[in-house]
């Protein structure tokens, strides 16, 4: 059953076009990766299908009777949250928000809701905790299950591994995964192109060139390999520096460090303007670390 | 000096400084849990100059009521100011300080041209740092305060885990459905009207205090949101309750010694949180 369905769509600010042209479809349980450089327009796109933005042009056609108020977002983390005086219980069931209308309190029902997400994400431990005195790890599965009060059909992910350690990133990942197997429409912005192609049935490319369609036909495809080859010539310079990195953190999660090292990259060497953000990026992770 | 006291609680200008002193503080402390964690400290700063500026041209107009400028000139800024989504040209504090000394300046100046006031710079400094009218407050003002404060009090109850929703996360808040707008103008609006009531108490220099110092008290101590918002109060209240007896015995400015009651206890906060977090 189609959920979500891009037609013509082109997104920006201002009505000012970032990323035109863009055709696709979200079908239920799919994990769709939307990739490409910095500054491509992937947030910007995530916005629009959330109506934050609205579309410069095209059309988002809903499917599936999903309501507005259905969808789970997990925001990329912001400054003011770092240093937020709120515990893990209060920021989870604050998810369920949307349903809540005028009504000034949250039932019985939402709260069972929180704690049972907060169960899901691993987390009930860490319920009284309070949010600022969490890992980066932590604090992204907080605010997935918090996601997780406001959907049962589809999350939207922002980046959630940027900043996480490796161990964090895989274990990440792995709850992602087990959501879309338990039937959660995923749909996750992501530098880490090798995760992208790993855990994704369906990939979006934005940038100079456009590509939507299924893993396997992206390896196959331009878009897919100028990124794959992108990644060979810039990945040996710095593979053998994060390769030390990786040994530490373990074998399974080896994989991703070197691969998001990479991804991040060649983000930097062929969006030069774009630099600076991304350092910012880089320095906000190690914050949190 | 407790004899002192009691003979000064029998006045009824004392009980109604009181009265109000605690329920301004209340109402500031409420807010200002959010507002600090917005990055907005120093709104109260910029919409007290900005109220300032609105009296002084009420006081050259020779207006009966100066609230009727000074309320829709101060709630206006404050939408302005809070209107600060990622499309703003000039970012919060940056638009704060802008307003904050603009309006400052040109209350200052409209006051020296125009005024026929003989105490000119009594006149500023009282409605800069407080003046006694605290002291002399009529029944209706105090009949005023007291529904202000229970409306702005059974607001925050009523929309408190909205106010949480949007403080923490506006854009999943938004995402989610919530209409963050609302919410945002509807701090604005009620922030707007704590500090033309406040200017009253401590004047507009000193509000930010009222405003910031018992939220970053409380979040040295507690973790919670809801936790840290109940004892903020509190200890707001306190704090007024005592500074206002304080200033009565010594004879010291009532404002600045609230204030200072508010910066010791933030000194004790700071030292609990060291001892309890280690």
């Amino acid at each position: 059953m189609t959920l979500l369905c891009a037609q013509q769509l082109s997104v920006g600010y201002d009505s000012r076009s970032v990323v035109g042209n863009l055709n696709f479809t979200v079908n239920e349980g799919d994990y769709l990766c939307i990739v490409g450089e910095n500054g491509s327009g992937k947030t910007t796109l995530m916005r629009t299908l959330l109506r934050l933005h609205e579309p410069v042009s095209g059309k988002i056609i809903i499917g599936g009777g999903l309501k507005r108020n259905e969808i789970g977002y997990l925001p990329q983390q912001t400054v003011v949250q770092k240093d937020f005086p709120a515990s893990v219980r209060e920021i989870v069931v604050s998810g369920c928000q949307g349903r809540c209308g005028l009504r000034p309190f949250y039932n019985k029902e939402e709260k069972r809701l929180a704690e049972e997400n907060m169960e899901r994400m691993h987390i009930s431990s860490l319920a009284d905790r309070c949010y600022r005195d969490l890992s980066g790890g932590q604090q992204q599965r907080v605010l997935l299950a918090r996601a997780l009060c406001a959907t049962r059909k589809i999350l939207l992910l922002d980046e959630p591994v940027t900043g996480l350690d490796p161990m964090a990133a895989a274990e990440m990942y792995d709850l992602v995964s087990e959501l879309n197997k338990e039937g959660i429409t995923i749909i996750m912005i992501s530098h880490d192109i090798v995760a992208a192609v790993r855990y994704a049935t369906h990939i979006l490319h934005i940038g100079s060139k456009v590509f939507f369609g299924t893993k396997e036909e992206y390896l196959e495809s331009d878009a897919g390999k100028v990124f794959a080859s992108d990644d060979e010539d810039n990945g040996s310079a710095v593979s053998g520096e994060v390769g030390v990195d990786s040994g530490k953190a373990g074998v399974d999660s080896g994989g991703v460090v070197v691969d998001s090292g990479k991804a991040s990259d060649s983000g930097r060497d062929s969006m030069d303007k774009n630099a600076p953000r991304q350092r910012e990026g880089d320095s906000e992770g190690e914050g949190t670390r | 000096m407790i004899e002192k006291l009691i003979i000064y609680l029998q006045y009824p200008f004392v009980r109604n400084a009181l009265i109000v002193g605690m329920l301004i503080a209340l109402c500031s402390s409420l807010f200002g849990v959010t507002l600090v964690l917005k990055r907005f400290s120093f709104i109260g700063d910029g919409l007290s100059h900005v109220a300032f500026g609105a009296m002084s041209i009420g006081a050259v107009l020779n207006l009966t009521n100066e609230m009727l400028l000074v309320m829709p000139i101060t709630v206006i800024s404050a939408v302005l100011l809070l209107r600060t989504g990622q499309d703003t040209k000039i970012k919060g504090d940056a638009a704060i300080a802008m307003i904050s000394v603009g309006a400052l300046a040109f209350g200052y100046l409209i006051m020296n041209i125009f005024s026929t006031s003989a105490n000119l710079a009594g006149d500023v400094c009282s409605s800069l740092f407080g003046s006694v009218s605290i002291l002399t407050l009529t029944t209706s003002e105090v009949y005023l305060c007291v529904v202000m404060s229970v409306i702005v009090v059974a607001v925050f109850v009523f929309f408190y885990n909205k106010i949480f929703a949007v403080t923490f996360d506006e854009t999943f808040a938004n995402a989610a459905g919530t209409k963050t707008d609302r919410y945002n103008l509807l701090i604005a609006v009620i922030i707007a009207v704590i500090i033309v009531l406040a200017m009253n108490l401590v004047g507009s220099l000193l509000i930010s205090a009222l405003v910031i110092f018992p939220a970053l008290s409380a979040m040295r101590v507690f973790d919670s949101f809801k936790r840290v918002t109940v004892f903020s109060a509190i200890l707001s209240v306190l704090c007024a309750f005592f500074g206002i007896l304080i200033s009565i015995l010594a004879g010291t400015p009532v404002g600045s010694t609230i204030v200072a009651v508010d910066v010791a206890a933030f000194a004790v906060c700071c030292a609990v949180g060291r001892v309890v977090g280690e």
